[in-house]
């Protein structure tokens, strides 16, 4: 074919072959961007790369194995870390969360904070924490304890084949344990090839604010919120 | 213990059903579980459904769309004894396919529990089912291929060099079948354009489908788009169906709508997966194989085109290894087949899956060996917009290659007469 089809889209197109199989090296790139994706779901969390201070605390689920096995026990704090948080009032809590994938966490969390936190810097932020092995609704859980109106966790995506280090910002107004994804906003994507820090940071700083203002979250939220203009 | 009970733990292992805590908890209670089911007449399956009557839309159809008629010649047998007449001479293509009506979708995955996979793959192949639109689907010697050509923002140019890559590869004979990054009518509407442009202008004897939810579809047709096929994602029970936002009543209605565009009797698309029941909180209990054979009873209310089981799509928490993922296949297409479906397989899983490609090639020989109606054919085998691995076109030239299966008939003649596929200057500048 005359035409390169690879200008067009970023799928595996126009792939050099031998026979019916794809050449050696084709077969080469796709094995490393898969066990880089297999990797990325193995790289424990490594706190101490989280500079700012933090409460440390662990799901339910006491390994990996485990936690792809048990979704419910990653969306349950541990009896000793529940024991860690302290109630307060805050305006918001921001959990930073390993998911599927620690390097999302290790690549972007601290850069997105850097852009987030001069945004809210009047907002009665709940001290920091990081969970291990968590799940996304671990933070309604976390969000509760803490006495936070509203729970901000940012967690690494399920590993795609050529995005293992995909980062997800989800919020969620009034958290408690059992709030549905419904009742969540998502912010997906965030990294260097994808949704920039800046403007992650702004589009959270928007729904944060429409929240604060409207007591809500989720589809509602979504859908008519008077979000700040860039 | 109850038939749902039973069931769960006569299930061959998986993280899914141990998820819900229904699963045998020793490898001897679960043999022990089937020894049971061996024993239980198939009539008591009939009589005792596993989701009760009066709570469920889709145990309503199973039960009073049973043909009792085409049960009688299996009706004194038990679960067992109905694995052992299955692998027998007597049933043949022409028995089993007279047979069908008669068994519900919990009498083939009961017997399904008690098969080995090479069971489910030499029963499956004895199966044949033919469905027709622009191409004829299912014949004997005969595997198709849907062309996936996703794109993660729906870019049309985009779609359109995938399309030509697949088409320049053989593949497509099934349906060429784009899963939309948002599913709202105008994307859909452009979407659907595109592949009826493409498909005029090369004159593809296929169809093509935008796997949008069924009331975007039911917007888009009402605006004038092109529609071929109406796609929806179903389940087994009446409120996972709910979770999709589908009743059967919404279904009867795309159906009757489709068919009034005059073009054949197999117009729906249907996908499934084991697993989307317990997602949504939506199982009663009941195992997630069984869920997902009930979902069959929903699809074959509407004499679908296509159906296809996306069997490691889920994630581990429901298969967690290539070992689930294959035996949940092979489960998936005997139970389709059994039951009267033209059922292919989107043989594929997720990074955080115990899996890789060595366990989708084994799955795929399989599934081809067991008449498989149709496979996925993404390019590179890498979905840029979903975040999964399912298999290539190469992949199924080399099954196709291997196992001797050709394309449908009128595609195979159109690939004879050697396409051009220089891209027209409106389609990629």
């Amino acid at each position: 074919m005359a035409i390169d089809l690879k200008r067009y889209t970023p799928a595996r197109v126009a792939l050099a072959r031998t026979g019916h199989s794809v050449a050696t090296a084709e077969l080469l790139r796709f094995q490393l961007d898969h066990a880089r994706a297999r990797d990325a779901g193995y790289v424990e969390l490594d706190a101490a790369a989280i500079t700012l201070p933090h409460t440390l605390v662990r799901s339910a689920a006491r390994d990996r194995a485990t936690f792809l096995r048990r979704p419910d026990l990653g969306r349950t704090l541990s009896n000793e870390s529940r024991a860690q948080l302290a109630c307060g009032r805050y305006d918001a809590a921001i959990v930073i969360a390993d998911g599927l994938s620690a390097p999302a966490i290790h690549h972007h969390a601290l850069p997105l904070l850097e852009a987030l936190l001069p945004r809210i810097a009047d907002w009665a932020l709940a001290p920091l924490t990081v969970a291990l092995q968590a799940r996304v609704a671990l933070g309604d859980e976390i969000g509760e304890a803490l006495g936070a109106s509203m729970v901000v966790v940012l967690i690494g995506e399920r590993p795609g084949l050529t995005s293992p280090d995909s980062l997800g910002i989800y919020l969620t107004w009034n958290p408690r344990r059992g709030r549905t994804d419904a009742e969540r906003n998502c912010i997906s994507n965030v990294r260097t090839e994808g949704v920039s820090y800046d403007l992650a940071a702004h589009k959270l700083h928007s729904l944060m604010e429409a929240s604060r203002m409207r007591r809500l979250s989720g589809v509602a939220l979504k859908e008519d919120a008077p979000l700040l203009l860039p | 213990m109850s038939l749902r009970e039973l069931f769960a733990k006569a299930s061959p292992a998986r993280s899914g059903d141990e998820l819900a805590g229904i699963a045998a908890r020793t490898a001897e209670e679960r043999v022990r579980a089937q020894m049971t089911l061996a024993d239980l007449p198939l009539k008591s399956i009939l009589a005792d459904p596993v989701i009760p009557y009066e709570s469920d839309e889709v145990t309503r159809l199973i039960c009073d769309t049973h043909d009792a008629a085409a049960f009688a010649p299996i009706a004194h047998l038990t679960v067992g004894g109905f694995r052992d007449w299955l692998l027998s001479d007597d049933a043949t293509t022409e028995s089993l396919a007279a047979l069908a009506p008669g068994i519900t979708p919990e009498m083939a995955a009961a017997v399904s529990k008690l098969m080995r996979v090479q069971d489910l793959i030499a029963v499956g192949a004895k199966c044949r089912v033919v469905t027709r639109f622009r191409s004829t689907i299912g014949l004997p010697g005969r595997m198709s291929t849907r062309l996936q050509p996703n794109h993660p923002t729906d870019d049309l140019q985009g779609i359109a060099a995938s399309i030509l890559d697949g088409l320049s590869l053989g593949s497509g004979d099934a349906v060429i079948g784009v899963n939309p990054a948002s599913d709202n009518v105008a994307s859909t509407e452009s979407l659907l354009r595109l592949l009826d442009a493409i498909r005029e202008r090369y004159a593809i004897p296929t169809q093509t489908c935008v796997l949008a939810h069924v009331t975007t579809t039911m917007e888009a047709l009402r605006r004038g788009a092109p529609v071929d096929l109406v796609f929806q994602s179903i389940a087994g029970t009446e409120a996972a169906n709910s979770a999709f936002g589908v009743t059967l009543a919404m279904l009867d209605e795309a159906h009757l709508a489709a068919l009034e565009l005059g073009r054949g009797e197999n117009v729906m698309y249907f996908e499934t997966g084991q697993g989307s029941a317990l997602s949504a909180n939506a199982h009663h209990g009941v195992d997630q194989q069984t869920c997902e054979a009930r979902a069959y009873a929903v699809a074959r209310r509407y004499r679908p085109l296509l159906v296809n089981t996306v069997v490691g799509f889920i994630g581990p928490e429901y298969l967690y290894n290539g070992k689930q993922i294959q035996r949940a296949g092979l489960e998936d297409h005997f139970c389709g087949k059994l039951l009267g479906l033209p059922m292919g397989c989107d043989i594929c899983y997720t990074n955080h899956a115990e899996a890789d490609q060595d366990d989708m090639d084994a799955l795929l020989t399989l599934l081809a060996v067991a008449g498989c109606t149709y496979i996925m054919g993404v390019p590179g085998a890498d979905d840029v917009m979903l975040h999964y691995q399912s298999t290539s076109f190469h992949d199924a030239l080399y099954v196709r290659n291997v196992l001797g299966l050709r394309p449908a008939p009128e595609f195979e003649a159109w690939l004879e007469r050697r396409p051009e596929l220089s891209p027209a200057p409106w389609l990629l500048t």
